[in-house]
Parts: structure tokens; C-alpha cells; sequence
């Protein structure tokens, strides 16, 4: 025991001047920490070693090498759903790119959408309505604890077999007529408009994004005012004037430059033609995700509101606040600093599960680059080396955003 | 440190399989059981049953390779994999033979560096379409909306068969058949393609088959055959005649029903060659003298093979098209037996 | 006094007590209840009316669907001839292929009672790990399951489990008679025992005694269905717990090349997803083992996941001994103790408590996530219901019964779970400080 002794006080305490001997090494606190990171450094590089050993040897005898040239090569496969020109004269690499951007742009919608879910049932589950907080308890248990994989089927498979097909918006007398004549439900996906953009459109798009600076700098400016005179300005129905009035007045005079190109039931017999098409996979897998992930933001919310004491809720309503507004100035702030790290690690979530798109057919990553590509060029280890690598940069990136963001919102105490 | 002893654990709880020797013949033996890959599951030619059997066409074969080795047509492990793993599976050993619908390709014979140890199904990708679209060539399909199974060849053919004809298409990739054929049924794409036997197979499922028709494209050559690790020629042979032994059985009229009187020796050298009553064949292989008859033993010649699957008898009702004998106007054709 | 009351001669005096009538009806029972908690203001009224809207859309779908369902049919055919169009499921293929779900189309018939008797010796092993009033020596048991378990599934030689067993019985043997001098020496003393003992074992269990074996041997290809599901939750969660105690010591380690490595490797894993390293498994793997060597897909699988639960393990264990006051750590040095004695008997103990319902958290979404092996040709229940059932002739198109069971299950296990992480939760919250 007494050899073994480690505690804090004793490297405090002047080294004695003894002569170096071999049990030091195990025995004395200033040599342990190096016999142990030497042998853990010897077990890492032995345990690297065997494995490259074995993989050398492995693929020496099934006469295989590892090589990239197969990214440039070409795919020979479409890809229904993309972000990017591509087709199957692309290379393998723009397919791989193809399928990050899909990954990307199913992240970015579920995320939105999954927060959105979540915040109103968080919420709503706490409501007085018996009724509704119950309905959200359901809904919150019941995606929590079924896996996503099996969401995103049911969800799949609810959209093929509830939806209508594309035929019964086709040909001279359809049995259903598009939604103001721009929109398409099928299971094939939804059919909308796509903005056609003539000359003079840019003028239009520049001047809307003025109106937003010119919105902003409106409220601001009535807030300053509030604050230093008390004099209250209306803010909800000038914003929206300065928001929207100039540019459809400007889309007017220059003779509405931006027009509608609605989705045609006539140019073919099979799909609906033109305007952009948001595919079947893409919405269920943005709606699992969504709505899976939405009933974890929703305990989370709940967590984070429940979190600020009643005194809070209480000492605003003693300062005559209205409750939108003791929401708004004193339980969110507050509770905001409790939910958005777990919010973040659910985007995170959203990311990773994104790859489960292969259940649908959605071309996203993994079914591009870890599917179709590594099933055609049989480079099995590269794939998943390279799929392994997207999605390691991308939570990293994602979790250094959160850091960032947890530093800038620590309470600064004292 | 913690990972090693549990690898030990496991290790020596005899999870993992006892070391190779030099072939794959040698081990096959010596582990007394073929390790044979197959599909997931596609009714035809392979699908576990109700009470959990394989069968199917490609089963068959497998059954028939033990046999000729082992002498017993259960000796087969089966190793379900997926267009992903297949190829992994058997290049690192996972499985001894591949019999999974899996084309015979110039790069998966040499870049891949797999043997292909012939043809068992001559086959070629085909579309399907419901009757009440009217369509009666694949050529009037554009602007259509197309599920694919994935993991084949198929998604390279379509979209070279699109391009060459310049008319464009919708592709839905679809990871399993069941799901392409709920899709294609709830009319979530209008045409539903994959080898022109899995159509048939698919279709003979459906509610109403009569209401969906085959296209007459087939728009690619798809030799399917099982296939082994390059460089092992022995073990090569072993599959490769074996498979031939099926086919040269029923050229020569060999059936289940008449193997034992014919495995008492007849008039026809080629036959008994075949079945072990002359020769040494199977010495020659490094197999037992009538591995030839256990082979067909296992589940008749290949006409029977394919009449119990895939024939017009079974749901599927495939024809035999190429598939039937050079005698008869198909691609069969065994080099001889001597 | 009565009688003085009674006889007050100022007339708007009450003479008597009123006597308590009843609340207003509008203010009592079922009545006060709808008003206050269904319909206090107009957006809660919309709120309520809406809800009922969805409540009784979903029940007027489902019911009729479920009450009418069919239960004796041999294929959906006849399901759809019984039914004859009117709205109904098929359970049938529920009851005839229920044990295909459960346990996979291999395993064998006559041996479902031991996966079962496992299952439900599993809830003895656990329950003196979940509640702390048991007496402790109940784990003993909890000790011993895991090779009992593994006998009792896979089944062959009792000696395989027996040696494995007296291994590490052996090795913590050892690793007390060494304790007494220092703490590195014990472990590896303890290391090396064990691997004797395995080594030693292993030679003489003769080759042929899985054939005579009391239980037959079930090769762990033939697992599949709910099974496997559950065995890969079991298996990869306690396998992970040690590993991720490791691991977030390891993290919080002064040794910086130890520290190193456990961050890379924790933030590597939580980097990716589960389905890429199941991808590792499947197709890169194998290239990893001696070429003379071939590991089942089962055991790949479980070392993948066992290492992706561990990285997550190992996060909330740090948050466990993150949260543990400063003090403990001061009180455990002040005492003396070297860095093994205070984890072991003051640190950990603490921290473990404080983390159990934050790693039930992680199994339950580990047992959710042991789905995806679906992807990589594993039957499990999903995979089952995609693969080989789905693909059945006489069951092809039959989603909604499959997928509905499928979620049942999940739902009432992963759902008992974390009712149980709540208690947990709940009663720590009181038991500390």
C-alpha cells in the first residue's frame, strides 16, 4: 500500500533525492504516468499494426489495392431527386456530391420542421387543456420509444398508400384538379410552381431584401424609442407594410417580371410536367425525422420551461406583464439557455439519422456513394472510409457551432 | 485493454470459426458444411419457406455443390446477403460460393478479381407496366416514373437504355422487392424493372397478375451464374462441373426418378462417366467417385431444378426460353463429360 | 346560548347556520372538470375541438380495421376473400408467423423455451442492478447470468461457458491477492491469469462436445427476429458499460496521450452513424481479421455496436463524475487512498448512481437503433418482416398488421424502460443531498 500511495500530496512534497531504480517506474508518481502512456502508445501501435498487417495481407490475397481513381470515373446511374446538374455521364464523385447536398438539404428541412413539432408540443403538453396536454403526452411516448427506422417505413408507406397517383391529376378531365392550378399532391411527391425569372426580376428580389433591412431598422427603431421616451410605437402591421408593400408595388410597375411556371397535367401521359418536384422519399424521410425527433425537442422544451421557477412566472406577472409577453421577455430567454444544447444534439441526431434514407430511396450519402457506387464498383472499403469522413466533418462542424453558441450564452456570474 | 479481454471472452467461447487450411475445397470438408451466399429473399429462387427452409433455383444449386463434396444436400449453411455485401462476403471468405442472381460482368471478373463458374439463368432486365396505361414498348415510356431494385446491374442498364433511346425517366431506387412491388402497386412509379424472371416472380404475387403486363424489351444480357474467389481453381472446378453435371443430366435424360437404375451402369459411357460407374471423374476433382449422381440427388437434373421453382407449374411460370437446352433451341450447353 | 340566540330580538340577525348547500352546478363535478381543464377561454375550446376532431378521426380508421381483423387465414388471399371488401386486417399472418418474428426462421422449434427461460432469468440478473433496496448478494446471479445466458441460447458445450466463466474468476481472484501490493501489477497480473486459464481451457474442451452437448448447438446465424433484438440490446449495453467507464476515466485522465486517445476515439464514434459503422461490420471488417481467420457476422456486429453504445456511455458517465461536488475527490485524497481505491470506492459508486438513468436513456435509444442491422442482411424483426415474410407469396402487401406489431412490441419494452428511468430519476432526485 505504501508504495501505492498517490495522492495529491505527496508530488507536493519535495522529491527525495534517491538513486533511479526499475520499480520506480511502476511506483513513483513522477514515472507511472509515462510507463503508462508508453505501454498504452506500444498497444496502439501494435494494435495498428496488426490490423494494417491483416488488412495488407487480406487484400494481397484477394488481389485488391485501394484506390480513388473509381471517383472519377463514370456513375452510369441517374439519380431522381438533385440539388445539382448531374446524370449518368457524371462521375462518381458529383453522384457522392449529389448525395451530400440531398443530405444536407434533408438536415436543414428536418431540422426546421423537427423544431418547430417540438416546440408546439412541448408547450401545448404543458397547456391546462387536459385533453390536449394528454394528446401530447401520447404523441410525445409514442415516437419516442418506436425506432425511426420503423417511422420512416410506416411513414413511407403511408404516403404510397393514402396519397393519389400522379394519374389522377393527368389528361383532359382528371379526376382531381391541381390546388389553385400550381399544386399537386401524388405519392409520387408534391408537384408546385417553380418562379420564372424575366428581366428586371432581380430589381424585384432587391428591393425585398431592402424591405427586410428596412423592417428591421424599424423595429429597432421603435424599440429604441420605446425604451428611451416610453413613447410605444405600433410594431406588427407597419413591419409587415414595410416588408411587403414595395415590392409588390415595385412587382407591379415593372409589369410582373416573375411569373409561375405551375406544374402541367397535359405534357405527359405518365407524370406531371415542369415546376419543381419535391419526391415522396424526401417528404417522408423529412417528416419521420421531423416528427420523430420533434417528440424528443418536445421533452426538452417542456424540461427547459419547467426549469424556470414559478417566481419567475410570478414576478413577471407582478410587473403587469401580459402573458405573450412574459413568455417572450423572461421564461424563453431563460429557458432557451436550457434547451438549445440538447436542441443541438438532436440536429446532430436529424444528421446522422439521415442516413437511414436508404430505407425510402432517398439518394442521399449513404445511399449514393455507400449504395449504389459501392454496389457498382465493389471499392467497399473506400466508400465507407470517405461515408465515415462526411459525417465526422459534419458533426464536427455542427458541434463547434454549439460550443460557440454555449460560450456566448454562459451566464456570466459574477 | 477492457476490448481484448472481451474479444478473448468471445473468442474462446467459440463464436468465431476455426482457422482455413490452404483451399476451399479442404475447408469445406474439413467444417463438413458449404457456406453458400444467397439473396434475402426472393420468392423462386431463394426464400426461406414457412417453417424457415431455403428454397429456390439458386438454393439448388448450393444444395447440389454440397452434395457433390460433402455427399449431403442439408450440409448447407446459407448466408443471406444483400447487393452491398455480397461481393465482401465472399472475397473474405465469409462464404464459400456466391449463388445470388449476380450477372456475370467483365469487371467483376477481373477488377473484382471473382470466378464465374458458368450460367445458370439466362436472363435480361424487362419492364413491367400495368395494363391500363397502355404501353406497348418500352420506347413509349418517357416522362415515366421507374422503380428499380437496387444493388444489380439494373440501375446501369436503365439509365443506358434511357439515354440511348433519348427519352428521359424518374428513377425510384428501392432497396427491397417487396417494397418496389408496394410501390409500383400503389402506383407510385408506373413501371417497375428488374431481371425479367423477378418480374415474372413478382407478378405471379399480385392480387390480380392479369392486369399487369411485361414489356417486350429486354434490354440487357443478364448470364447470372454462381461464382467463387479467383484463384482457387480447384474449388472452381468443383462448382463449375457440378453445375455442369446438372445440365448434362438432363441432356442425357438422367432424372431423380431414374438416377438409381441408372447409377447401376447403362450403355451410355457419357452417363456413366457421369454418375461414377466409369472413370474417375470425381478422383479427378478430389471428390468421392459418384459425387456426380449425389449432385443430381440432391434435387434432380436441371430441368427439374427449374420445373420445382421456377417452371410453368409454379407460381412464378417462367418458360424456359434461353434456358432450355442447345438441343432444344436454348443457350445450355455442358462441355462433355470425359 | 342556544336559547339566547334564539331569542335576539334584531330581526336581520340569523338565527341559526345556514346550512351548506351545494356549489353552483356549473361549479361542481364532471361539469366544473370539462369547463376548467377542456374549455376555459376560446383558443382552449378550438384546442379541445380540434383534438377531439383527430382523436376520433384516428379511432374511427383504426377500430373498425382492428375489430374486424382476421386471425385464422393461411394467406392474404383468403383474408381478402373473408373480408370481401369491407374495411379489416389480417392478423393471420401474425398468428402464423409469429415465431418466425420473434425468434428468426432458423432457430430451432423445440428450443424456444430457452431463449425464453433466458428472457426471463434476465429480469433476476437485472433487478439488483436497477433496485438498490435488493439485497446485494442477488448479484451473484446478476454475475453469473451472462454465461448461463450465453449457454442457454447458443447452446452447445457448458464447459465453453464454464471456462470463460472460471477465467475471470481466476482473474479477480488474482487480482485480490495482488491488490495488496500495487494496483498495476494486479491488473495485469489479473490479464494474464485469465488468458492462461482460457488458453489452458480451451485445449482441453475436446472438439466434438458441442455435438454431445446437453443443449444442442444453434449456430448464431440461425438468431434472428425480436430475439436478436433484444440479444444485441443486452449483449452490447452491459459489454459497453465497463468499456465506457474506461473510456470516460480515460477522458478525464492528467495522462494526455490516454486522454487523447479516448477523445479521439469517443468523438469519432459519436461522429458517425450507426449505420456506417454497421457498414464497417458487414463490408470492411472481415479485411481486418487474420486472413486465416473468419468471424461471424453476429460477433462483427456486436463488437461495432458495443463501441458506438460505449462512446455514448462513456459521455454520460463523465457527466456522472463531473457532477460529483469536488469534494468527494479532495476527501477520498485527504484519505490516503491511491487513484484505483478512490474510483473504485469512492468516486465511481457515486457517479454510476447519478448516471444509471442517463445510460438506461442510451440503451433504450441503442435497443431502438439495433433495427438498423436490418439494413445489412440481419433478421431481425424488421428485417424479418422486409425480408422473408414480406416476400412470402401468400404475404405479400400485408404492411400494417407486420409494422404495427413491430412497433407494439418496441413501444411496451422501450416504454416500460423509461418509465423506469423516470422512477429512478425521480427517487435520486430525493435521495441527493
Amino acid at each position: 500500500m505504501s508504495h501505492g500511495d498517490l495522492s495529491f500530496m505527496s508530488t507536493l512534497t519535495d522529491p527525495p533525492k534517491e538513486q533511479f531504480r526499475l520499480s520506480m517506474l511502476v511506483n513513483d508518481t513522477r514515472y507511472r504516468s509515462l510507463t503508462f502512456q508508453a505501454i498504452a502508445a506500444l498497444v496502439l501501435a501494435l494494435a495498428i499494426w496488426y490490423l494494417g498487417n491483416n488488412l495488407i495481407q487480406n487484400l494481397r490475397a484477394a488481389g485488391l489495392n485501394i484506390s480513388y481513381d473509381f471517383l472519377g470515373d463514370r456513375s452510369g446511374y441517374d439519380i431522381n431527386q438533385r440539388l445539382i446538374e448531374y446524370d449518368s455521364q457524371s462521375s462518381h464523385a458529383s453522384a457522392a456530391l449529389v448525395g451530400i447536398l440531398n443530405t444536407l438539404l434533408v438536415a436543414v428541412l428536418a431540422c426546421i420542421t423537427a423544431t418547430i413539432f417540438g416546440v408546439i408540443a412541448g408547450v401545448l403538453r404543458l397547456s391546462n387543456n387536459w385533453l390536449v396536454s394528454k394528446l401530447m403526452a401520447v404523441y410525445v411516448e409514442i415516437f419516442r420509444n418506436i425506432p425511426v427506422l420503423i417511422w420512416i417505413i410506416i411513414i413511407f408507406t403511408i404516403m404510397t398508400a393514402v396519397m393519389p397517383g400522379a394519374k389522377a391529376y393527368l389528361g383532359e378531365n382528371p379526376e382531381r384538379e391541381l390546388l389553385f392550378g400550381l399544386f399537386a399532391f401524388t405519392n409520387r411527391g408534391i408537384y408546385a410552381p417553380a418562379p420564372v425569372w424575366n428581366d428586371g426580376s432581380m430589381i424585384v428580389v432587391a428591393v425585398f431584401f431592402v424591405s427586410i433591412f428596412a423592417m428591421f431598422a424599424y423595429r429597432r427603431y421603435a424599440k429604441k424609442l420605446l425604451f428611451d421616451t416610453g413613447k410605444l410605437l405600433p410594431m406588427g402591421w407597419p413591419s409587415l407594410a414595410i416588408l411587403i408593400l414595395p415590392t409588390v408595388l415595385i412587382f407591379f410597375l415593372l409589369g410582373q417580371p416573375i411569373g409561375l411556371d405551375a406544374p402541367d397535367p397535359l405534357a405527359n401521359r405518365f407524370n406531371l410536367r415542369g415546376g419543381i418536384q419535391i419526391g415522396a422519399p424526401l417528404i417522408a424521410l423529412w417528416f419521420a425525422l421531423s416528427i420523430y425527433t420533434g417528440a424528443f425537442i418536445a421533452e426538452n422544451v417542456r424540461a427547459g420551461i419547467q426549469a424556470i421557477s414559478k417566481g419567475q412566472f410570478e414576478a413577471a406577472a407582478a410587473l403587469g406583464l401580459r402573458p405573450g409577453r412574459v413568455m417572450n421577455l423572461v421564461v424563453l430567454p431563460q429557458a432557451l439557455r436550457v434547451i438549445i444544447p440538447p436542441l443541438i444534439s438532436n440536429f446532430l441526431n436529424i444528421t446522422k439519422n439521415s442516413s437511414l434514407a436508404i430505407a425510402v430511396g432517398y439518394a442521399d450519402i449513404t445511399a449514393t456513394l455507400g449504395g449504389v457506387t459501392l454496389n457498382q464498383t465493389g471499392r467497399a472499403i473506400e466508400c465507407v472510409l470517405l461515408l465515415m469522413l462526411f459525417y465526422l466533418t459534419a458533426s464536427l462542424l455542427i458541434s463547434m457551432g454549439m460550443n460557440f453558441y454555449n460560450a456566448s450564452v454562459k451566464l456570466k456570474e459574477r | 485493454m477492457k476490448n481484448t479481454v472481451i474479444l478473448g471472452a468471445l473468442t474462446i467461447a467459440g463464436l468465431s470459426a476455426g482457422a482455413a487450411a490452404a483451399g476451399t475445397l479442404d475447408d469445406v470438408k474439413a467444417r463438413g458444411k458449404l457456406n453458400c451466399g444467397v439473396t434475402t429473399g426472393l420468392v423462386g429462387f431463394a426464400a426461406p419457406n414457412a417453417s424457415g427452409e431455403w428454397e429456390g433455383f439458386d438454393v439448388a444449386v448450393c444444395r447440389a455443390v454440397a452434395a457433390a463434396v460433402l455427399g449431403d444436400a442439408t450440409a448447407v449453411e446459407f448466408v443471406p446477403t444483400t447487393g452491398k455485401t455480397r461481393f465482401t462476403a465472399l472475397a473474405s471468405g465469409e462464404i464459400d460460393v456466391l449463388a445470388r442472381n449476380t450477372t456475370w460482368t467483365f469487371s467483376r471478373d477481373v477488377d473484382l478479381k471473382f470466378e464465374f463458374t458458368g450460367v445458370n439463368y439466362y436472363d435480361g432486365q424487362g419492364f413491367m407496366v400495368p395494363k391500363e396505361l397502355g404501353v406497348s414498348s418500352a420506347k413509349e415510356l418517357d416522362g415515366a416514373t421507374v422503380c428499380i431494385q437496387t444493388g444489380t446491374t439494373t440501375e446501369l442498364n436503365l439509365a443506358d437504355f434511357f439515354r440511348s433511346n433519348n427519352i428521359s425517366y424518374e428513377p425510384v431506387p428501392i432497396e427491397t422487392n417487396a417494397e418496389a412491388q408496394q410501390q409500383y402497386l400503389a402506383g407510385a412509379c408506373d413501371v417497375y424493372t428488374t431481371d425479367a424472371s423477378g418480374l415474372a416472380a413478382t407478378r405471379a404475387t399480385f392480387e390480380a397478375p392479369d392486369e399487369h403486363a411485361l414489356l417486350p424489351e429486354i434490354i440487357s444480357k443478364e448470364p447470372l451464374g454462381p461464382l467463387v474467389r479467383h484463384g482457387d481453381h480447384e474449388w472452381g472446378d468443383v462448382v463449375r462441373w457440378t453445375l455442369n453435371a446438372l445440365i448434362s443430366a438432363e441432356e442425357l435424360g438422367v432424372t431423380s426418378a431414374n438416377l438409381a437404375e441408372m447409377a447401376a451402369g447403362t450403355n451410355n459411357p457419357e452417363i456413366n462417366r457421369l454418375l461414377g460407374t466409369e472413370g474417375n471423374l470425381g478422383e479427378m476433382l478430389g471428390l468421392s467417385a459418384d459425387w456426380g449422381k449425389n449432385a443430381i440427388a440432391a434435387g434432380g437434373n436441371y430441368g427439374e431444378v427449374f420445373a420445382n421453382n421456377i417452371g410453368e407449374a409454379t407460381p412464378i411460370g417462367l418458360a424456359r426460353g434461353l434456358n432450355a437446352q442447345w438441343t432444344k433451341g436454348g443457350l445450355l450447353y455442358s462441355p462433355p463429360f470425359r | 346560548m342556544s336559547d339566547k340566540k334564539n331569542n335576539n330580538p334584531i330581526a336581520f340577525v340569523a338565527t341559526s347556520v345556514i346550512p351548506e348547500s351545494p356549489p353552483p352546478a356549473r361549479e361542481a363535478g364532471v361539469y366544473k372538470w370539462v369547463r376548467e381543464n377542456l374549455f376555459s377561454n376560446i383558443p382552449n375550446s378550438i384546442l379541445t375541438l380540434v383534438a377531439i376532431a383527430v382523436v376520433y378521426n384516428v379511432l374511427s380508421n383504426t377500430l373498425p380495421w382492428i375489430l374486424n381483423g382476421i386471425w385464422t387465414t393461411s394467406s392474404l388471399t383468403e383474408c381478402r376473400e373473408v373480408l370481401q371488401g369491407k374495411t379489416g386486417a389480417c392478423f393471420s399472418v401474425l398468428a402464423e408467423r409469429w415465431a418466425q418474428l420473434l425468434y428468426g426462421f432458423k432457430y430451432p422449434e423445440e428450443e424456444y423455451w430457452r431463449p425464453n427461460l433466458a428472457l426471463i432469468l434476465l429480469f433476476f440478473a437485472l433487478a439488483p442492478v436497477l433496485f438498490f433496496d435488493l439485497p446485494r448478494k442477488l448479484l451473484g446471479f446478476t454475475v453469473i447470468y451472462p454465461f448461463l445466458a450465453f449457454w442457454l441460447i447458443w447452446g452447445g458445450s457448458i464447459l465453453v461457458p464454464i471456462v470463460a466463466l472460471l477465467g475471470f474468476a481466476v482473474a479477480a481472484v488474482v487480482f485480490q491477492k495482488l491488490g495488496k501490493g500495487s494496483f498495476a501489477a494486479s491488473f495485469f497480473g489479473a490479464i494474464v491469469a485469465a488468458l492462461v486459464v482460457w488458453k489452458v481451457g480451451g485445449m482441453l474442451i475436446p472438439d466434438n462436445a458441442s455435438e454431445t452437448a446437453m443443449l444442442a448447438a444453434v449456430p448464431s446465424r440461425d438468431l434472428g427476429g425480436f430475439m436478436l433484438n433484444m440479444m444485441l440490446g443486452v449483449t452490447c449495453v452491459s459489454l459497453s458499460v465497463p468499456l465506457g467507464i474506461a473510456l470516460a476515466l480515460g477522458r478525464q485522465s492528467s495522462m494526455p496521450l490516454i486522454k487523447w486517445i479516448c477523445v479521439v476515439f469517443i468523438e469519432f464514434v459519436r461522429g458517425v452513424p450507426l449505420i456506417t459503422l454497421l457498414f464497417v461490420a458487414s463490408v470492411m471488417l472481415s479485411y481486418f481479421f487474420p486472413p486465416d481467420a473468419t468471424v461471424d457476422l453476429f460477433l462483427r456486429v456486436v463488437i461495432m455496436i458495443t463501441l458506438f453504445s460505449a462512446a455514448y456511455i462513456a459521455e454520460v458517465i463523465r457527466g456522472g463524475l463531473a457532477a460529483l461536488p469536488k469534494g468527494q475527490y479532495e476527501a477520498a485524497d485527504s484519505l490516503g487512498l491511491d487513484y484505483p481505491q478512490a474510483m473504485r470506492l469512492i468516486i465511481l459508486p457515486q457517479a454510476l448512481k447519478i448516471s444509471i438513468p442517463g445510460i438506461v436513456n442510451v440503451a433504450v435509444g441503442l435497443f431502438k437503433d439495433t433495427t438498423l442491422v436490418s439494413v445489412i442482411s440481419m433478421f431481425d424483426l424488421v428485417g424479418m418482416i422486409r425480408g422473408p415474410v414480406l416476400a412470402s407469396t401468400e404475404w405479400n402487401g400485408v404492411y400494417w398488421e407486420l409494422l404495427g406489431f413491430a412497433a407494439a412490441l418496441f413501444f411496451v419494452v422501450c416504454y416500460g424502460i423509461s418509465q423506469y428511468s423516470q422512477w429512478l430519476e425521480r427517487r435520486l432526485a430525493t435521495g441527493h443531498r
